[in-house]
């Protein structure tokens, strides 16, 4: 780890922890219907779109209604996003005349945006028109955080209330969740970005002449567009020569600043943040780490300001914090140790001050090692899934964290609201063990933990692992999943592992070698991105509305407090304890076998 | 059930309209009445005629040129309507063959250049459209440029120095050379 490295570390942690509590206490004002001065000339849009929808926003629901509204309004998402990869070639916005995309891969895509996991089977520079990347795909972007808000808010008003059947409106918590928090972000984020170089514009792709001519081999074609296959499989490709670039181009500063703020993942190009035209300078990248974690980290003060106690939200905070600060370390240190293999080669990659150093393989170099590694870490422990550098040649270990984060169920800041109520849900069961083990009834926040509770809090935690394990078991011993894997060995079983986490974990990054647009992985992973998402919140709503029927009792001599340093580090544990039981064996099979099998090889020359 | 169908659908639309059409409208109106250049792809023209973008990278193989990072993009390197990474893991022989592909390609441009080959020039980049390479990549190059081009060392050298950006505002991101920018200088010279 460089000096320089750790400087920039140091400046983004105190970055986002100083701006967690101005927003947390925005978003609380706002949740709470006391719209702070500074926003109020929006409540007049806000009233006109209640009255389109022909809502009262004083109409409270109970939980299953709340659940219902969440899932009309999703699978209104998965149609108009299906719709509009379909139909793209009737529609305008589409000067480079893309047709229609493949049903299963639209499919797939569809599900990937609703659930806020923006997996991407296709590449979109090369498949997706202007309208559908701006009113199908960024349209989810904002819907799918703003529902995530929505669930959040509920289960925090289902502690922070006590002896009531309700838990919020659905439609007023998502509308204010858009037009106060994430539209404005998003607006000036957007232009921060433009103003570093990312491009915003309706314009075909633009040809320039390139200053060398470029030879190259080019796949041959035949007369219906099909590639020509040799006897034995392989393409066949011919000389060609040319002199030509084709610039790609279109609304992408607008989708990008949603991308990151609503913890989506989903580019606008198959690169992702690391695209130039994403993700063109130092600064833009520092910014869009920034407001990837921003409104999850501000959450916890959201928390602790809406159920009357901010430490309880501080303490929340400290355990993500911590256990993100571990993860880092490693990642850190395992990329800018570089690979052994390249060493032997004569390539020099020690860290100087004319270079970054490390492996850098898949990274950019505008960003090296430090900031690729801090990238990588943030969007895996948000369920953002953007990336600036390619997870699939990080080395070993540093290819461990992103999917041991994700594992853990994104539950160090997580994604827009579902990190919150995922780590909620581990405090439930912490309190749970902690409880067993001094056999009194458990409490949180002055309500009983009883047996339907705990039955909620073990979907959630149940859930993830038994679709992942399962779908990844599958994988393997199916041709159809198998044949995908680009890369040999222990890494060719944790592409697979990770696409898989990936999905259910609605985080979307890849080791990205896995060719996944085929149908049977579009299927298994679509059908792994709802239940990951839905079957999660649905529980999570339940809990919010057993939670806000709950009488409040005052704090007794066996309470545990939850806002202590000692509840920090049981949260930590529960956390770690539960995701190290479930996913070590799957862990050791892949990315560790891998490490050794390196460290194996380095002692040999 | 059905109760809440009809805000699902208005609310949808109304929401979709905001979100989808009236936002990306404002962004790229604002954008372009105040910073077409960077909204328009930060183009290079020469002559009048676009040369490329200060953010894409170009492949260069001319010992004449500063060559850039190793593309992955596929038919060509340096795709820009295809980006993207190798994604070859760190162990796969054929990541391996690859840089040992790349170092002796180095070599034999410059035979008398013994010193170890800065990791950022034998790797792909993670875009395939990297347009910066790390100082050192480019302080690699300078002797096979000049001689390539009967050049001054001294002189490439300032040239190279002239075209480093530092790390942003001092702090932030690592410092790189842009390889279009410092190549189409060194083709003004005479």
């Amino acid at each position: 780890m460089t000096g320089s490295g750790l400087l920039q570390i140091g400046l983004y942690l105190v970055a986002l922890l100083a701006l967690a509590k101005p927003m947390g206490w925005y978003m609380a004002k706002i949740y709470e219907g006391n719209l702070p001065v500074f926003v109020r000339w929006l409540s007049p849009v806000e009233n006109f779109l209640y009255r389109i929808y022909g809502v009262r926003k004083e109409d409270e629901m109970s939980w299953t209604r709340y659940a219902l509204a969440m899932l009309w309004f999703s699978l209104l998402g998965v149609l108009a996003v299906y719709a509009l990869q379909r139909l793209q070639g009737f529609l305008p916005l589409n000067p480079q005349k893309f047709g229609a995309i493949s049903p299963d891969s639209s499919f797939n895509t569809a599900i990937s945006f609703m659930t806020n996991t923006n997996w991407q089977g296709y590449s979109g520079e090369s498949t997706m028109s202007y309208l559908t990347q701006m009113a199908g795909l960024a349209v989810q972007n904002f819907f799918s955080p703003a529902i995530g808000l929505a669930v959040v808010i509920a289960l925090i008003r289902g502690f922070a209330r006590h002896t009531v059947e309700t838990i919020g409106n659905f439609w007023v918590d998502v509308t204010r969740s858009i037009l106060y928090i994430l539209l404005p972000l998003s607006v000036v984020f957007a232009l921060a970005l433009v103003s570093q170089g990312s491009i915003q514009n309706f314009s075909p792709y633009k040809i320039v002449t390139t200053v060398e001519a470029l030879t190259y081999d080019n796949p041959k074609v035949d007369a219906a567009g099909n590639p020509v296959k040799d006897a034995s499989g392989n393409p066949v490709t011919e000389k060609a020569t040319t002199r030509e670039q084709s610039l790609p181009m279109g609304p992408v500063a607008s989708q990008e600043a949603i991308k990151q703020i609503g913890t989506n993942g989903g580019g606008f190009f198959n690169a992702n943040s690391s695209h130039p035209y994403e993700n063109p300078t130092p600064l833009s990248n520092f910014l869009q780490m920034l407001m990837m974690i921003l409104i999850p980290a501000a959450l916890c003060y959201t928390f602790g300001k809406m159920v009357g106690d901010t430490r309880q939200g501080w303490a929340i905070l400290a355990a993500m914090v911590l256990i993100f600060v571990g993860f880092l370390a490693v990642a850190e240190y395992a990329e800018q140790a570089g690979n052994p293999a390249f060493t032997a080669l004569g390539v020099d990659q020690a860290a100087s001050a004319t270079q970054s150093g490390g492996n850098m393989e898949g990274k950019e170099t505008r960003f090296g090692i430090a900031n690729s590694a801090l990238f990588a870490t943030l969007t895996t422990s948000a369920s953002c899934g953007a990336v600036n550098a390619m997870h699939d040649s990080f080395t070993p270990l540093g290819g461990l964290v992103p999917l041991a984060l994700i594992s853990l169920g994104e539950v160090v800041f997580g994604g827009v609201g579902s990190g919150l109520y995922g780590m909620l849900i581990y405090a439930v069961i912490a309190v749970f063990i902690a409880g067993l083990m001094i056999g009194r009834t458990p409490e949180y926040l002055g309500k009983k933990i009883e047996a339907f509770d705990v039955k909620m809090a073990s979907l959630v935690i149940l859930i993830p692992p038994m679709i992942i394990l399962g779908g990844t078991a599958l994988a393997v011993m199916m041709d159809a999943g198998k044949v995908a894997v680009a890369n040999p060995g222990a890494h060719g079983f944790s592409e697979i592992l990770y696409a898989f986490t990936s999905a259910v974990g609605n985080n979307g990054s890849a080791f990205a070698g896995i060719s996944a647009n085929t149908t049977f992985y579009n299927t298994a992973l679509g059908f792994a991105m709802f239940f990951g998402r839905l079957w999660l919140m649905i529980p999570v709503l339940a809990l919010a509305g057993s939670m806000a029927a709950k009488k409040r009792i005052p704090p007794g001599v066996g309470t545990l407090s939850t806002h202590t340093p000692l509840f920090v580090w049981l949260l930590i544990a529960t956390v770690i304890l539960v995701g190290a039981l479930t996913f070590v064996p799957a862990l050791g099979l892949g990315p560790i076998a891998e490490h050794l099998s390196m460290a194996h090889e380095e002692k040999l020359q | 059930m059905l109760k809440e169908l009809k805000p699902a659908v208005l609310s949808f639309l109304g929401l979709t309209l905001i979100t989808g059409i009236v936002y990306p409208l404002l962004v790229t109106g604002i954008s372009q009445a105040t910073m077409p250049g960077q909204a328009n792809g930060s183009l290079i023209v020469k002559d009048g005629k676009p040369v490329g973008s200060e953010l894409i990278g170009q492949n260069f193989s001319d010992p004449k040129y500063f060559w850039g990072r190793p593309s992955a993009t596929g038919p060509m390197p340096y795709n820009a309507a295809a980006s993207g990474g190798s994604n070859q893991g760190p162990t796969n022989p054929a990541l391996i063959d690859a840089v040992k592909s790349r170092v002796k390609a180095l070599k034999d441009a410059d035979p008398g250049n013994t010193a170890p080959v800065p990791v950022d020039l034998v790797t792909a980049t993670a875009s395939g459209l990297d347009p910066e390479i790390s100082p050192a990549a480019a302080a690699y190059q300078i002797g096979r440029v000049a001689h390539a081009r009967n050049l001054d060392v001294s002189k490439v050298k300032q040239l190279v120095e002239e075209h480093t950006r530092g790390r942003q505002f001092g702090i932030l991101g690592e410092p790189g050379v842009n390889v279009l920018e410092l190549n189409l200088k060194l083709d003004t010279l005479r």
